[in-house]
Parts: structure tokens; C-alpha cells; sequence
């Protein structure tokens, strides 16, 4: 068991700051996940963990102990990486063997751990094999087999489903997921998508420019996102944003955009004629014919799907508007539907980004 | 990731191969007869090499030069102690016979009939051909070898260039592994400054190198021959140039692995760069085997000699000994065969695969 804690951490590669100070804690056992576009910092910050890279400043902590001087081999961390890294001229049981027969275990032991490994991730009949004659699945498992025989204090994945097709990508992710729960150590897993993200953490932690934009369970993130950036990148498809101005007319507080009026509560901290950016989730979009409508739009494309429909909503002034629905939907391309947004799950940003509001209430 | 294997085709079927469908193209044509004339030009030098090898000192000499090494037969006569060589004689009448000549004056040579040995016939030169027969001089390559040092200079040869091939891709890789797999200020320059190297030809480096040599104490000793040249740029550049290929992943792996920096050279980037190191190994071969003049500076004494200063050996100031140079040349170019053979397939496949996609 074992916690990692990060403070202040900046890295730059010669004048260029790459990691601007970040404070984190992973705590034991948790499964986390460092997500966030290509060239947030989010493999550089895994990798000064594994320490294959050195911080510029700042202090790095395993289990309470200062580990900035520690070499990667010495810090008792595993990692897989996102092209394995298998070593291509040894049999995937040398593979495993390899860091094992680096510390001077006995022999024997060797073999009971790397036999046990490939039992659990049910490799055993590949033993003999090179990397080459396996499949990317198959790669996958003697990657994370090599991580597990060590008995690491970590495991650190650096994006290790992004090779994989889409169906393996799902059942892999799967089996890491029960994996975590089988051994249950630390994990740090880093990724771009924010799928895996959501299925696979403890705790999420939202990258973007070398900055955290947001720490928390995989649920708060989706559901009280803390600026438009965590907004729109967690969730699939992506959030409604919306820019908007608010007014205090005669009837209350309204949110106004060309063809969009919104009738609101008060939301705090948005004054009269504040620019502001409306966040809404396809699945609270709703479709007013009959009610009172927020706005009115011509449909796109419709996607039935059976089970669920997507609607893509174009309007004047104003981005497409993704509509999730579940079941199936009597609507047409072309048709001009009314929407009514969801107050309950309304999200209300300020100029700057922040979150003022996760949800209205009246 | 890259198959580098083809299907294989039967050697028929690849030197038979044609462009057109059943019947040959203009370019077939072409293409073989090209091909022939370039095996003439590259090959045919060897295989005259070869034969001549195995002809008499007097069939060397032989004007016009024939292809096959031709004897000529000599036969023991009654009366003379040693053979006599056999000529073919056409007398007046048109009749021709076979004699043995006894010796030859001016334009006349005496001849003896080998069933009748008592009667000597005077026979002008001109009407007497050679009889000659298709006979390996094979004395060529027994003489040196039992006679002269040549097992020894053999024995030199080898032991040279095995350790000093051993020698250079031990230190070449070495140098290789810390110029590509760390990085470091300066690396370049580092690198520039040995491929640099490769710009001062050995002649201008002769007499430094031997009063070093010298003053080690290494004048004819192997060593002398073996540690100069060892660390090579061409080498460290090849090297280098293939190790920078290796992801770097699979050395943070092995990092991560617990590996300690030996082990990654040794166990990871060594094997991984078994094709580099096998193309190295072939050069270095033949460097070592060829190499003349380093050798015949800093080798005085005969035990010491190397094949090729062996072979210079031969080649007196009044009197050059063809017969041995050419059936020695045979000897040493066959280890360099036998090396290209074993070894070309290393150059060719390579360790493409590294197990990433």
C-alpha cells in the first residue's frame, strides 16, 4: 500500500515551462487517472513519478519519504508503457523474468511468480513465445505480467490501451479494472480519453496545459464540473456550451443569446449584463413542443438508434446543440423542434471559465 | 512490424527468371547478358586466380597462357635419371611420334625414343609440340605449408584477427552505447569529433604510432598489430547510428526493470544490435585479414608474421616465386569467403521486429 504526493512541482525542458506546479496526493490503493489532451504535461508528470525524468523543482514523496534522488530502479515502481516495451529478443517468460533476475532472486522464486503472474492474466501458454508472434492483447497482458511480478509499491500505465483496437480496448479495460480490485495497489493510469477515464478511477484528475484543472470522483467531475474546460472534455458526446449574457428584466433573471432566452433564478455572482457560458448535457435537453421553449431549432442530423436517438440542432447565433434522448424520437431532419434546457442540471460558467452554478434551483 | 522474409524461390527458378510470359523479352536478354558480364568482370579474375594457382612455374610462364593448369608429361627413361619431358614429333614423311627430349641445343633439341633408348634422334625445335596433360600442381600448397612458416603465419593471422575483431566491437560498442543511449552536452560534438578522425589517413599517423608502439615494448608482438587499430570511427559510427534506432522505451523498461547500466548494454542493446554488430564484425574481419602495412612495419621477425606479410616474403628483389604467391593468395582468401557466407544473412535481415507496433 502506498501514497504518492506530489508539491509543487515544475518541470521545464531548458526555458520552456512545461508543468506549472502541481500539488496532488494519490492515496493507497486508489486507482488514478491523469487525463487531458495530447500535451497537457500528463505522461511527463507520470513519468517524473517513475522518475525517468527529474522535476525542476518541487518534491516528490512515496509512502512519506523524498524520493527526487532516487533513481527510476530504486523507487519500486512499476510501469507499462504505451508500446509495451517488451524486450523483442526474449521469450515473454525472459520478459517477465527480466527485472526480477535484475534484484538477484532465487531462481525458483522466479518461476513461481512469473508462472502465477501468467496464470492470472492467463498468458500461460505463450510463455515460450517472442513478443512478435503475439497479438496487441496478448502484448498487453506480458506488459502488465512484467509489471506484477515485481510486486511493485506502484503501477504506472502510460496510455497502454491506445494501440488496441476498440472492442480489445473495452475488454481490457475490463480486466484492468478487476485486476485493481484483485491486488488492489496504488495505480496511476494515464490517458486521453475520457471514457477509460470515467470507467476505470478512484479519482480523476483533469490536465490541461501543465495545471490541474480538477481533482475528484469520476461522478462530481460529470456532474459539478469546476470550470467550462473539465466540462467539456468529461462526457460523451461533449456538453452544449453556450455564450450567453445575463439581464435582470422585469420578469427575473434572464440568460440571452440570440434566438436563446432563458428564464432563471438568480444565479450568484452574475451581475446585470455579465457575459456568462451555459453548460448543458445532451441528456437534458429536452423537447418542448407544447411548453414553455428555451429556444427553437431545425434539426441537422438525427441518429436513431433504437435504443437512444442523437439529434444535432442548428440555430442561428448559436453552436449545434446535441440532444440525447433515450428511445426513439418521431423527428425528421430538417424539422424545427422547440428545446427546453434542464434547470436542475444547468450549469452556469462566468466569463473567466469558473463554475458559478451546477444547478438551478428555483 | 516489417517481414522482412520473401518467399523463397528455387535457385532454377531465380536464375532462369524472365520478364516476358514463355518467352524471353528483349530486356532479358539484356539483363542476362549484363549480369554475365558483370560476373565475368567481378569473378573472373578469382577463378583465373584459382586455376593459375595450381600450374607448374613454367606453366605460368607459358605464352599464350592457357585456362586450364597443363602439365607436361614426363616419362622415366632408361639411362637418364631424371623423367624426360615427352614431345609430340612430326617427322618428313608427315608421321608423327612420340619422344622424350634429352636436351635441347640452340635450335635442335636431342630426342630419344622411350621404347627405344639406346638411339638419340636430333629433331628441329619447330617440329616438336609439348604433350601435355590436365595435372594440379597441388606442390604449390604443399611447399609453403610444410616448407616454409606458412602454418604459423596462418596461426598469426587468425589469432589476429579474431582478438582484434573481439577487441573492437567490445570497445566500438561500448563507445556506441554511451554516444546514443545517453544524452548528454556535447554528444555530437563528441561524435563529429571521432567520425572527424576518419579524415587522417593511417600513413600520416605511421611514425607516431610506432614510436608509441615502441616505446610500449609491443615491436613484434601480435599486440602491436591488434590494439592500434581497435577502436575504430567507422565502427562507433555504425554503431551508434543503429543503437539510436532502439526505442527508448525498451531501455526506460529495462531501467524500470531494475537493470543496471551493464545490464542494459549486455542483455538489451547488445542483442538488439546483433545486426549492426554482425556487419561490424564482417568489416573488422576483413580489415584485420587484408591489413599489409601496419603489419610489415611493426613485425620483424618471421614467427611473428602475418599471412599477407608472409606472402611479400615470396617476392624476392631478383626472384618472385608466383607458383607460391598465387596458391597462397587461394589460402587467404578463404576464410573471407567462408566469414561472407555465414554472415551476409545478418546484413540483409537484421532484427527488424522489435515487438511494437
Amino acid at each position: 500500500m502506498t501514497e504518492i504526493k506530489l508539491q509543487q512541482i515544475f518541470k521545464s525542458y531548458g526555458s520552456d515551462e512545461v508543468i506549472h506546479g502541481i500539488d496532488l496526493t494519490v492515496n493507497s490503493g486508489e486507482f488514478c487517472v491523469f487525463v487531458g489532451p495530447s500535451g497537457c504535461g500528463k505522461s511527463t508528470l507520470l513519468r517524473i513519478i517513475a522518475g525517468l525524468e527529474d522535476v525542476t523543482s518541487g518534491t516528490i514523496e512515496i509512502d512519506g519519504a523524498v524520493v527526487n534522488s532516487v533513481s527510476a530502479s530504486a523507487r519500486g515502481l512499476a510501469m507499462v508503457f504505451q508500446s509495451y516495451a517488451l524486450y523483442p529478443h526474449m521469450s515473454v517468460y525472459k520478459n517477465m523474468a527480466f527485472g526480477l533476475e535484475n534484484t538477484k532472486i532465487p531462481k525458483p522464486e522466479i518461476e513461481t511468480r512469473v508462472r502465477a503472474a501468467a496464470q492470472m492474466l492467463q498468458i500461460e501458454d505463450y510463455l515460450h513465445r517472442k513478443p512478435k508472434a503475439l497479438s496487441g492483447g496478448q502484448r498487453q497482458r506480458v506488459a502488465i505480467g512484467r509489471a506484477i511480478v515485481r510486486n511493485p509499491k506502484a503501477f504506472l500505465f502510460d496510455e497502454p490501451l491506445s494501440n488496441l483496437d476498440a472492442d480489445l480496448r473495452v475488454t481490457m479495460r475490463k480486466e484492468l479494472s478487476a485486476l485493481h480490485d484483485k491486488i488492489g495497489d496504488t495505480m496511476i493510469y494515464v490517458t486521453h480519453d475520457q471514457i477509460e477515464a470515467m470507467t476505470l478511477a478512484d479519482k480523476i484528475v483533469v490536465l490541461k496545459g501543465g495545471c490541474i484543472e480538477q481533482v475528484g470522483e469520476p461522478l462530481d467531475l460529470y456532474n459539478s464540473p469546476q470550470n467550462v474546460f473539465v466540462a467539456g472534455f468529461i462526457g460523451s458526446p461533449r456538453m452544449n456550451l453556450l455564450d450567453a449574457t445575463a439581464k435582470n428584466g422585469p420578469q427575473g433573471w434572464v440568460l440571452e443569446a440570440q434566438n436563446l432566452t432563458m428564464a432563471v433564478p438568480q444565479v450568484e455572482g452574475l451581475s446585470d449584463g455579465a457575459k456568462c457560458t451555459i453548460g448543458i448535457r445532451p441528456e437534458h435537453v429536452r423537447i418542448a413542443d407544447d411548453g414553455v421553449r428555451d429556444t427553437t431549432v431545425a434539426v441537422a442530423f438525427a441518429e436513431q438508434l433504437g435504443g437512444e436517438t442523437y439529434l444535432y440542432c442548428d440555430v442561428e447565433g448559436l453552436p449545434q446543440i446535441t440532444v440525447h434522448q433515450p428511445g426513439q424520437l418521431p423527428v425528421k431532419k430538417g424539422q424545427q423542434i422547440g428545446l427546453s434546457f434542464d434547470r436542475a442540471n444547468l450549469h452556469v460558467f462566468d466569463a473567466q471559465g469558473r463554475a458559478l452554478a451546477n444547478r438551478l434551483t428555483a | 512490424m516489417a517481414d522482412t522474409s520473401t518467399t523463397r524461390r528455387s535457385l532454377a527458378s531465380l536464375i532462369s527468371a524472365q520478364r516476358g510470359r514463355g518467352k524471353l523479352h528483349w530486356t532479358d536478354v539484356f539483363t542476362y547478358a549484363y549480369l554475365l558480364f558483370g560476373v565475368l568482370l567481378m569473378f573472373g579474375p578469382v577463378i583465373w586466380l584459382v586455376m593459375s594457382s595450381f600450374k607448374t612455374p613454367s606453366g605460368l610462364l607459358e605464352f599464350p597462357p592457357t585456362f586450364l593448369p597443363l602439365g607436361q608429361i614426363e616419362v622415366q627413361v632408361d639411362g637418364h635419371d631424371k623423367p624426360l619431358p615427352l614431345y609430340e614429333v612430326t617427322s618428313q614423311d608427315g608421321t608423327t611420334r612420340q619422344l622424350a627430349q634429352v636436351r635441347r641445343i640452340g635450335i635442335v633439341s636431342q630426342m630419344v625414343d622411350p621404347q627405344n633408348p639406346d638411339t638419340t634422334v636430333k629433331v628441329p625445335i619447330d617440329q616438336r609440340t609439348k604433350v601435355r596433360e590436365f595435372r594440379m600442381a597441388w606442390e604449390n600448397y604443399t611447399d609453403p605449408l610444410e616448407r616454409f612458416n606458412f602454418v604459423s603465419f596462418l596461426n598469426n593471422s587468425i589469432i589476429v584477427t579474431v582478438v582484434a575483431t573481439l577487441v573492437t566491437l567490445l570497445i566500438n560498442s561500448m563507445a556506441a552505447y554511451g554516444l546514443s543511449i545517453y544524452e548528454f552536452r556535447g554528444r555530437n560534438a563528441i561524435m563529429l569529433f571521432i567520425i572527424g578522425t576518419l579524415m587522417i589517413p593511417i600513413t600520416v599517423i605511421l611514425v607516431p604510432v610506432y614510436l608509441v608502439v615502441t616505446k610500449m615494448g609491443m615491436i613484434n608482438s601480435l599486440w602491436a598489430v591488434i590494439l592500434p587499430g581497435a577502436a575504430t570511427p567507422t565502427g562507433v559510427f555504425l554503431l551508434r547510428q543503429y543503437m539510436l534506432t532502439i526505442p527508448k522505451d525498451l531501455i526506460e523498461a529495462a531501467r524500470m526493470d531494475n537493470a543496471s547500466e551493464w545490464a542494459i548494454y549486455s542483455k538489451v542493446v547488445l542483442p538488439l544490435a546483433m545486426p549492426a554488430i554482425a556487419v561490424l564484425a564482417i568489416f573488422s574481419i576483413m580489415w584485420r585479414w587484408n591489413e599489409f602495412l601496419w603489419p610489415l612495419i611493426v613485425l620483424n621477425r618471421s614467427e611473428v608474421y602475418t599471412l599477407q606479410v608472409g606472402l611479400n616474403a615470396f617476392q624476392g628483389e631478383l626472384d618472385v616465386q608466383w607458383h607460391y604467391i598465387l596458391a597462397m593468395t587461394v589460402v587467404t582468401l578463404i576464410p573471407v569467403v567462408v566469414v561472407f557466407t555465414f554472415l551476409q544473412k545478418f546484413i540483409t535481415t537484421g532484427i527488424a521486429s522489435s515487438g511494437m507496433k
